[in-house]
Parts: C-alpha cells; sequence; structure tokens
C-alpha cells in the first residue's frame, strides 16, 4: 500500500549515502525510523536485520511470510524475528511492493544464474561479507547472513507457482520506511548487480535517513 | 520397521539399501551419500515433511531456499527441480515426484504456534504422542553436529503447498498429497540432511495431524548429459557443473 511519509527529511538526525557495491551497517534504536532511499529508480537494496546485542535473533523471511499471509512486503508489514518477535514495521512506502522470497546475489550464485564466467563480479554477499568482518563488534560470521529483503525489488509468485523478476516498481525518489521495534542492527548491501535488467544493468547510490 | 538390504550382493540403480519409517512429530538427520537417492513416501496421506541441507565438510554450506527458487524461477517445487546451497552447488535433484508441488517459504511450528493451534501436549502426560514442534525438531537435531539457531535456515516443507492469490496473499492448498505420494531427491553431493514431521505451520487440520513419512535409501544411476534435471533448465546445468568442479580429483567417485 502507498503511504507518505510525513517525516521531515531536514528534520532527519542522520543520513548517508551508499554507493552501489557498498555495505551500510549501524544500529537503529527502539523508537526511532528510517528510510531507505532510492535515488536513481529500480535500484535493490539487500537488507538483514538482527536483534542487537543477540545477533542470532534476526530477520525471518519465512515468520514474517506466514504471520502476514502474503509473499510481499509494504505499509504495515511487520518483520518478525527468528523468535517471532517484531522487530521493525513498514510505517511508510512510495514504492507498493518489495520482495523477500528472492535473497540477495552471490558470487556462486551468479554462476547459475548467468554463466560461470561471471564469477569474480562484485555482489552482495560478498558486500555483507566485508562489513562483518569490518565490523567485528558485532561478532558476527558467515552463520549470521541469511534469507534477507529485497527493497524495491519486484518478484511477483504466479497462481501456477511461478517467480520472475519484473521490472521495478520503483523509480528515483521512492523510498520505504520503517520503525524499529528494538534496537535493530540494519545491514544493507547497496546490489551491485550487472546482470540483471531489472535495474538496467545500472546500478545507483541509496540513501539512508534515520529520526529519533 | 526397518530394513537393511543385503551387502552382499553388488547393487543395481534403483535399489533399495534401506528403509524405515520415522513417525509422525518426530525428527531424524543423516548423511547422504552422493549417488544415492532418498525416496520419501506419505504413507497415510497429508503429511509435512521439514527439511534442512547442509555439506558435512563444511557446514557453513546449508540450504539455500531463496536461491533455489530464484534459480529457477520458480515458487513450488517439483520433478525436475535442483536444491541448492548457498555457495551455487547442488545438494540434491527431485527426480520423481507424484505429488507436484511442495514449499519451501513458510518455515516452522513453534511451541507456542503449536499451544496456540491444537493446544499443548507434553511428553510428560502423552510421551512420544507429545505435540511435537518443527523449530525444536530442527534445533535438537542442529546440535548433534555442533550447530544452532545461527545455522537454521529457511527449510523445506515437503508433501505442503502454498498458493498466492494476484495480491501476494497465502493459500494453504489442502489435500496436496494423498496417501503413497512420494518425491524422490537423488543426491548430487555428500549431504547432511535434518528432517521432522511436524504438521505445517498453515496446516488447517483440527486436530495435531499425525502423519508418518516412510523413507527408502536407493542406488542411484548415473547422471548422463541427457538427465532431466540437469536439462530442466539451463541454470541447472550450470549448477552440475560446479558440483563437478567441486569434486575435481577428490574421492568423489563412490562407485
Amino acid at each position: 500500500m502507498i503511504k507518505e511519509s510525513e517525516l521531515v527529511v531536514e528534520q532527519a538526525n542522520f543520513k548517508e549515502r551508499v554507493l552501489a557495491g557498498d555495505y551500510f551497517m549501524k544500529v537503529v534504536k527502539k523508537g526511532q525510523t528510517f528510510r531507505i532511499l532510492d535515488i536513481g529508480g529500480n535500484q535493490a537494496a539487500d537488507t538483514l536485520f538482527y536483534k542487537a546485542g543477540d545477533p542470532a535473533e534476526r530477520y525471518s523471511a519465512v515468520d514474517t511470510i506466514r504471520e502476514q499471509g502474503n509473499v510481499y512486503l509494504t505499509t504495515g508489514s511487520k518483520l518478525l524475528s527468528t523468535e517471532n518477535n517484531v522487530m521493525l514495521e513498514i510505517v511508510a512506502d512510495t514504492c507498493g511492493r518489495h520482495d523477500t522470497i528472492g535473497g540477495a546475489c552471490a558470487t556462486e550464485s551468479n554462476t547459475i544464474r548467468y554463466s560461470l564466467d561471471k564469477k569474480c563480479m562484485h555482489a552482495c554477499r560478498d558486500s555483507w561479507m566485508l562489513a562483518i568482518a569490518e565490523n567485528e563488534q558485532y561478532g558476527m560470521t558467515k552463520r549470521d547472513i541469511t534469507h534477507n529483503i529485497n527493497f524495491f525489488m519486484n518478484v511477483p509468485v504466479t497462481k501456477e507457482g511461478g517467480l520472475s523478476f519484473e521490472d521495478g516498481l520503483s523509480a528515483p525518489g521512492k523510498y520505504v520506511e520503517l520503525k524499529a521495534h528494538m534496537d535493530t542492527i540494519v545491514l544493507i548491501s547497496n546490489c551491485p548487480q550487472l546482470n540483471n535488467p531489472c535495474n538496467a544493468y545500472n546500478p545507483t547510490p541509496i540513501e539512508v535517513i534515520i529520526w529519533d | 520397521m526397518t530394513t537393511l538390504s543385503s551387502n552382499t550382493k553388488k547393487t543395481e540403480p534403483g535399489d533399495v539399501l534401506y528403509e524405515d519409517t520415522i513417525p509422525a512429530a518426530s525428527h531424524w538427520s543423516m548423511r547422504m551419500r552422493k549417488g544415492t537417492s532418498l525416496k520419501l513416501i506419505d504413507v497415510e496421506g497429508g503429511a509435512n515433511m521439514g527439511m534442512l541441507f547442509y555439506n558435512p565438510e563444511n557446514m557453513l554450506e546449508r540450504y539455500n531456499a531463496p536461491d533455489t527458487l530464484k534459480g529457477q524461477h520458480t515458487f513450488k517445487l517439483t520433478k525436475g527441480n535442483c536444491l541448492y546451497s548457498d555457495m551455487g552447488r547442488i545438494f540434491c535433484s527431485i527426480v520423481d515426484d507424484t505429488v507436484g508441488w511442495h514449499e519451501t517459504v513458510c518455515g516452522n511450528t513453534t511451541k507456542q504456534m503449536v499451544k496456540d493451534k491444537w493446544g499443548e501436549k507434553n511428553y510428560q502426560e502423552f510421551h512420544n504422542d507429545w505435540n511435537q514442534n518443527g523449530y525444536n525438531s530442527f534445533l535438537v537435531e542442529l546440535a548433534k553436529y555442533g550447530l544452532g539457531k545461527k545455522d537454521m535456515a529457511a527449510n523445506l516443507n515437503l508433501f505442503s503447498a502454498i498458493g498466492t492469490d494476484d495480491d501476494g496473499n497465502l493459500k494453504y492448498l489442502e489435500n496436496n498429497s494423498k496417501a503413497g505420494d512420494s518425491i524422490t531427491l537423488r543426491f548430487e553431493m555428500d549431504t547432511l540432511v535434518l528432517f521432522h514431521t511436524c504438521p505445517h505451520p498453515l496446516s488447517t487440520a483440527k486436530e495435531y495431524p499425525r502423519k508418518p513419512v516412510t523413507y527408502q535409501i536407493l542406488q542411484a544411476g548415473e547422471v548422463n548429459e541427457d538427465d532431466y534435471c540437469r536439462n530442466y533448465r539451463d541454470e541447472n546445468a550450470r549448477g552440475f557443473m560446479n558440483n563437478e568442479i567441486y569434486h575435481l580429483g577428490g574421492a568423489c567417485c563412490h562407485d
């Protein structure tokens, strides 16, 4: 459901531009709201959430899908943890639909999807790996890298049980906004994918904005 | 009943090497060898089997539902589909399936969920007819190998199907699997398999459904160039190639 935010960017506490191929990793406190802005349109923000202080409890795509009874995420979606606790809620969304089935790109999955000789092209999972390696304070390893959300990605499920990758519903300036229900480590890979037509083979920057 | 076939004669593809039945509301795990198949049979109809895969050589490599689905542009799993690890390899391929639709996006029941849905049946009173849940079942099997919550990936729910409408709303498909229906997984690399027979979390049954599953370990045939699963999609051909690279020069050939 499309819903615009009433928050004013000029009043935000934090603002950071994240280039394609980079990661964003930061704790968002309970009660804070953060926005992911799709600056250039049809960009994918591959996102994972962890409970601060106990990353074993983390975003669970399957629990979220099952409990909301719907495969897509939008305004009103409550993002559940592996312990079935509400971590965050989508409180505004000008895009209307986000994917949480398709997962992230990895160098290895790129070999299957595209070609074996693309294995050394940069991928979301490599950004996450760098993030956990550079941020040892969180105590995370590859075990913590799991099934994510693809903000701004459109991956429709058909009645017959198919899955397609459609052109995005997003466009320059569209955003999604989430309110944290617990202190949450936000880990975003701004997708570097160069093989998928859904971003017109041109990954673009995103912006993360946080309000108290 | 457990049946182990005589190991004195030479086995042929399709031979049943071992057969057992996992009771309802139970869990187990085992290492499947490359070149064997696992045939799972829904004994009474309406079974659900939660399942996860790990690479016994590196437990960080595990079943990856998103890669399995997006790599084959599918939401449902059936004959021809391969079940992928997060490392671009194929744990196993679905070489036979009389069910037609197995799902992998709805996760497990938890203790609380079972209690809310069907009431609590503890071990003290009901012994092994208790209302076991899928989440704890996996935790127990994971712990046997030094694994834990962090290693629990999105699982398969074999024999269960979930459809969607145009708006993405989920619908649990009733009577998806009938008595005698089966699915056969051919293992393309050595794989640690964890499974449970706890109900599907979206089951609409009024009573906690108690459905056993029979499993057979079969001798698998050669995977030829014209193999159905290998040719089902171009992605699968590349997945098989990744497995071949993984097994290059190693002790991979169980003849």
